[in-house]
């Protein structure tokens, strides 16, 4: 398969390392000059941009945490005029304050080639048709790989997400050969072409470049063999740039080559925050080399993964990280979105004035993720009549189905139902089959 | 005149209708009327027992989500007739029912009827000027 940037995907380690500390260093400086928060943190600990004189002195310098930009909303952390932005994109929710982050010309031309990467390396060409079946909008996903697919100077169809029949009918007459979306929602194609009698052969499909939400091997066995496509992962956080990030190759299909002329990756234990040495995991840490408008300094992702360096047989030299195996905080990925229980809290708080316990049940249906919010029917929101009972259900349906970004089933329960199936503290029960993947790890 | 009555908020699966009857008489409460309203995912469950404070505080120890509620009970002679003579006159002044259950009195050859009004005030009102007898806590627990 071509490689998009041979220059810098099959760089040599050791100019690599130069070219990340030369970034580095640079970003620094940076950031320290034009971002107060940076700069009030790195007063803080005496440490000036010059300090830094190795990659290896990267652990003296603070973390960034998903707080920095709740409470820098929503532009506090940008590096750059507003007159230099020329894209923003944000986290879901209503409740409570979401992720903001913006893009200089420059990011967008960056994002764009670090998408042509992921895409070169899961096969498409410009020969390809591809299919974006991500949700275009302050998602990340449909933009990001949009552009990353016109540079490779593929086809591109921007069908975003939903109306599967419809997508299959045009995947079926414009003959898309590569398909980007979530995993679960591949599958979930592969289903509604079953029901509407579509067999693969009818379809051109060669690549699937699947991303958003943690999968496991067996899912790609399955969507390889009921699509006929080769599938590959790639990964991404809308924090640091969206997808992009890291991505496999189709040689290997085993490991995700990280973007380090990009970003310096680290992986750390989250209780001590200590630096782990390659091969350990532990939680992974990425400092942005070359973004403009939104620079991040050892941002905390939650995700726990692996880091390591192989030959591969793709001939990237790029650092591998591990597919994620889970989140060191309670965040849940529901159908690509990404959800917080304490949205939960925050919402049912806002509706009735009180907080009743509640559990979020995530469960996997024909292949599709379905989110239930089980909420204790305690007095503020129980009612003696069943019209005001319903009209009460209905209205948390909304508000939350408003605030998370995803259709919420709520179901009201009673107190010991969830004392009993679920425990005093637990806020999630995760029923999809991924997880086992999880605890293995 | 409005009475009191217990509204539960029951999950629509096996046994939790049997649990509460159970609580109830294990702890010596009789229970006089009740009515269950349901849905495929829940019921609410309305009870006219002997003691509601009693009863309302062993349903909360067992963890049973728990309202006192206010309706109105009124007596009819049990025959043909009965019940739309009541609702006549509260159709006219544009009262709505919300929900109904009635039981049999043993003794008396009456009817009792339970009645939960969009606006209770308004109807006490109307059944008072049509002589209707109305109960009150006291009467219904003796009943």
């Amino acid at each position: 398969m071509p490689i998009f940037e041979p220059e810098f995907e099959c760089m040599p380690v050791d100019e690599l390392k130069i070219l990340q500390l030369y970034r580095l260093k640079k970003v620094l400086r940076i950031v320290y000059e034009n971002v107060k928060p940076y700069r009030k943190k790195m007063d803080e600990r005496g440490i000036k941009p010059d300090d830094i004189k190795s990659l290896e002195n990267i652990k003296y310098l603070p973390f960034t945490t998903k707080d920095d930009f709740r409470e820098n909303y929503p532009y506090g952390l940008f590096a750059v005029p507003m007159e230099k932005i020329v894209r923003i994109h944000s986290s879901s929710g209503t409740t409570g304050k979401p992720t903001v982050v913006g893009y200089t010309k420059r990011d967008l031309e960056t994002w764009s080639t670090l998408t042509a990467r992921v895409l070169s390396a899961g096969g498409v060409t410009s020969r390809d048709v591809v299919h974006i079946a991500f949700g275009y909008g302050l998602f990340t996903g449909g933009f990001g790989l949009h552009y990353g697919a016109e540079k490779i100077g593929a086809s591109v169809i921007p069908v975003s997400s939903g109306q599967t029949k419809r997508q299959i009918m045009i995947m079926k007459d414009y003959g898309s050969t590569a398909l980007v979306c979530t995993p679960s929602y591949a599958l979930h194609i592969a289903e509604v072409m079953k029901e509407m009698g579509v067999d693969k052969s009818e379809l051109k499909l060669k690549y699937g470049l699947f991303g958003a939400e943690p999968w496991t091997e067996s899912m790609r066995r399955e969507i390889e063999t009921r699509l006929g496509i080769e599938a590959t992962d790639n990964y991404g956080l809308s924090e640091v740039m969206g997808p992009g990030v890291s991505y496999e190759c189709l040689e290997a299909k085993s490991g995700l080559h990280i973007a380090e002329d990009h970003f310096l990756v680290e992986v750390i234990d989250p209780e001590t925050e200590e630096q782990l040495p390659e091969g350990e995991w532990g939680e992974l840490v990425i400092t942005t080399l070359t973004k403009e408008a939104l620079p991040l300094i050892r941002y905390r992702t939650r995700d726990i993964t692996k880091i390591y360096r192989e030959k591969c047989s793709c001939g990237r030299t790029l650092i591998k990280m591990a597919k994620p195996s889970g989140r060191t905080d309670d965040m849940i990925i529901v159908r690509g979105v990404n959800i917080f229980p304490s949205q939960v809290e925050e919402a049912l708080l806002e509706i009735s004035g009180v907080s009743p316990h509640y559990v979020i049940v995530v469960d996997r249906k024909d292949h599709l993720d379905e989110l239930e919010v089980w909420v204790e029917a305690e007095d503020a929101i129980f009612f003696d009549s069943m019209r005001k009972q319903k009209e009460m259900i209905d209205k948390i349906t909304e508000h939350l189905t408003q605030a998370l970004g995803v259709k919420t089933i709520v179901k009201l329960v009673e107190p010991k139902t969830l004392e009993r199936s679920m425990g005093k503290a637990k806020r999630v029960v995760d029923r999809r089959d991924f997880l086992k993947n999880y605890e293995k790890s | 005149m409005k009475v009191e009555q217990l509204s539960v908020f029951l999950e629509n699966k096996a046994g939790r209708l049997a649990e509460v009857a159970k609580i109830l008489g294990d702890n010596g409460i009789n229970i006089r009327a009740l009515s269950l309203a349901d849905t495929t995912d829940f019921g609410i469950l309305r009870l006219i027992v002997n003691d509601n404070e009693k009863a309302k505080e062993v349903l909360k120890d067992e963890r049973f989500t728990v309202k006192i509620t206010e309706v109105i009970a009124v007596e009819v002679d049990d025959r043909p007739g009965g019940l739309a003579s009541i609702l006549l006159p509260l159709s006219e002044e544009g009262i709505n029912v919300e929900y109904m259950y009635a039981f049999v009195e043993k003794s008396k050859n009456k009817a009792v009827l339970v009645f939960k009004f969009d606006d209770l005030d308004k109807a006490i009102e109307v059944l008072r000027k049509n002589n209707v007898k109305i109960l009150t806590n006291e009467e219904i627990k003796q009943l």
